[in-house]
């Protein structure tokens, strides 16, 4: 639905701050998502979270998704959620599958810290300026990356 | 090697706790690093994942349909919530419509199963805090609620009676009569508890202003649900992004500003009077009506109809063998489960089987405000912070 998109606040808000920073747009069953060139996830989503009229406050989720084998590999997921509009925006940021590494969020919205070390723990996306980068559900000695689709559901290791 | 505090250089050496994986009020499998100095703790940190069973992964290799049973198991203490989440969630992918009734129907079993959910909060809550008996009243008016739900659906439990496109069949004749009976003993029974602890000193004295995180720092700590109702921010997934028709139930969303155990403690209780009404609200005005989606090729024909009509059976046959396709495209759907929003993260390839689903639960994001609410105070509170977040370790871990 091009047209609902083009009069979508949010986008638009976001186009003026940084038109570069928007690389690709998709709606599916009223929810927006919206590609996010890596460099600048940062800067977006301060500003999607200082912005009064969009105050995304509230990080709900990052997850991944494995792609394998097409690349770029990976695909970050963020939920945010604006208290204020009761409205939800999932932003993405593409990672490639040979050295995957995003900036964290962190300094953001302090609650990426498990969801991101989570991602690392199932997907072994790195997070670039995490404070603790460790496995969280998996054992410290764990090999491999148990939701990548190359990782097997049965059988030996 | 297992997570612990690393000694900060410089400062002199204190005593490292590990409390858990096998102690009684982590509620779990939840096991506490804690820096000690005396009785104070000075660093905190949790270690989680020794209940991990891959669900996330195990969702990809199963049908849309078998994908409930794993729902259940998450979150074992509000399995309807649960259900309803990812049904929800699916739904919501395929676009269909769910009959009027059974929409009811899960509002009145999903909040029956806040009840009981905060019942075992409230129960293990106040035996943390040295508080006996409430835990054995609480368990017999759970009791009550697992008899309705046995009557559904035939578990106490592990309930996945919500299905995709509506419910799993037509409760039994007569099952209102028992939700009736437990809606009017309800009132009395919460005073009872009430009159246990709210106004106890000893709970009191254990309670107030322990744990106390401002709005901002709820927020920014991804809490959700009572958690971040107590801090004073009025958000409920049910009022603010109504699903499952609670647009048409008359409740009020409880919220205290205080931010501390006692206020979530007095925002748990206001919850299950809410959750009451609005039981009494379901119960009074469930429509008549099918309770399944038409959708032949989604929704699992009836017994009857498979004697006689061959486009049936063929249905019934193809969703059993090998599912329904949905399109491709991906979905968010979050409800309010009792432990805040629980979030169901869908990506479909247009296979039978999701290609990625992922669960946002609610007990893992609370779980990190916890080294902020206990640093800096005594031991004992520990137990009380715990308590507070009412995480499940089954869905922490996943």
């Amino acid at each position: 639905m091009p047209s609902d998109l083009e009069s979508n606040l949010t986008l638009k808000k976001l186009r003026e701050f940084a038109p570069q920073a928007v690389d690709e747009v998709r709606a599916f069953r009223g929810e927006i998502t919206i590609y996010i060139r890596p460099d600048l996830l940062i800067r977006a989503c301060e500003f999607l979270r200082d912005e009064p009229g969009l105050s995304f406050t509230f990080l709900s989720d990052v997850t991944a998704v494995d792609l394998y084998p097409n690349e770029p590999r990976f695909e970050v997921v963020y939920h945010l959620l604006s208290l204020k509009n009761a409205e939800r925006l999932r932003l993405k940021v593409r990672t490639g599958g040979d050295n995957p590494v995003v900036d964290s969020l962190v300094p953001v919205y302090p609650c990426a810290n498990a969801f991101e070390r989570e991602v690392f723990d199932l997907f072994g996306i790195r997070f670039a300026g995490h404070p603790y980068l460790r496995r969280i559900l998996m054992p410290e000695d764990w090999e491999g990356y148990p939701l990548r689709k190359d990782y097997p559901v049965e059988g030996y290791r | 090697m297992p997570i612990t505090l690393e000694k900060i250089p410089g400062q002199e050496e204190r005593v490292i706790l590990s409390m858990g994986p096998q102690h009684p009020s982590t509620h779990g499998v939840l096991r506490m690093v804690l820096e000690l100095d005396g009785e104070t703790v000075v660093r905190a940190m949790y270690d989680i994942g020794y209940l991990h069973t891959g669900f996330e992964k195990s969702f990809e290799d199963k049908t849309y349909s078998q994908g409930i049973t794993l729902t259940d198991r998450m979150d074992y203490l509000s399995p309807l919530s649960n259900n309803l989440g990812f049904c929800l969630a699916v739904e919501k992918l395929l676009d269909i419509e769910i009959p009027v009734r059974a929409q009811w129907i899960r509002v009145l079993l999903t909040e029956l199963t806040r009840i009981q959910s905060h019942l075992v909060w409230l129960g293990t809550h106040a035996i943390d805090l040295g508080a006996m008996s409430v835990l054995l009243y609480c368990f017999r008016e759970r009791e009550t609620i697992l008899h309705i739900f046995e009557m559904v659906s035939g578990q106490r439990m592990m309930t996945s009676y919500f299905r995709i496109g509506g419910l799993a069949l037509e409760p039994p004749l007569g099952w209102l009569k028992y939700v009736e009976k437990f809606v009017k003993a309800f009132p009395a029974r919460l005073k009872e508890y009430e009159d246990l602890l709210t106004k106890n000193p000893i709970w009191l004295k254990r309670t107030v202003g322990i744990g106390t995180l401002t709005a901002d720092e709820a927020i920014a700590w991804g809490l959700s649900g009572p958690s971040l109702r107590g801090s004073g921010v009025d958000y409920d997934i049910r009022k603010k992004e109504p699903y499952s028709s609670y647009e048409k139930f008359d409740f009020k969303v409880s919220t205290r500003p205080e931010g501390d155990v006692y206020a979530r403690y007095l925002v748990r209780i206001e919850e299950m009077r809410q959750s009451l009404r609005i039981v009494q609200q379901a119960m009074d005005g469930i429509p008549e009506g099918p309770i399944k989606a038409n959708a032949p090729h989604i929704v699992l024909p009836d017994r009857e109809s498979m004697k006689t009509s061959i486009e049936a059976l063929i249905y019934h046959f193809k969703i059993v063998t090998e599912g329904f396709h949905p399109p491709v495209g991906e979905v968010y759907q979050a409800v309010e489960a009792p432990r805040g929003e629980l979030g169901f993260y869908i990506v479909s390839d247009g296979s039978p089987k999701p290609f990625r689903c992922h669960v946002r639960a609610p007990s893992f994001a609370n779980l990190q405000a916890l080294p902020k609410m206990i640093e800096g105070r005594l031991i004992a509170d520990v137990v009380a912070c715990i308590g507070t977040i009412d995480i499940v370790l089954g869905e922490v871990d996943r």
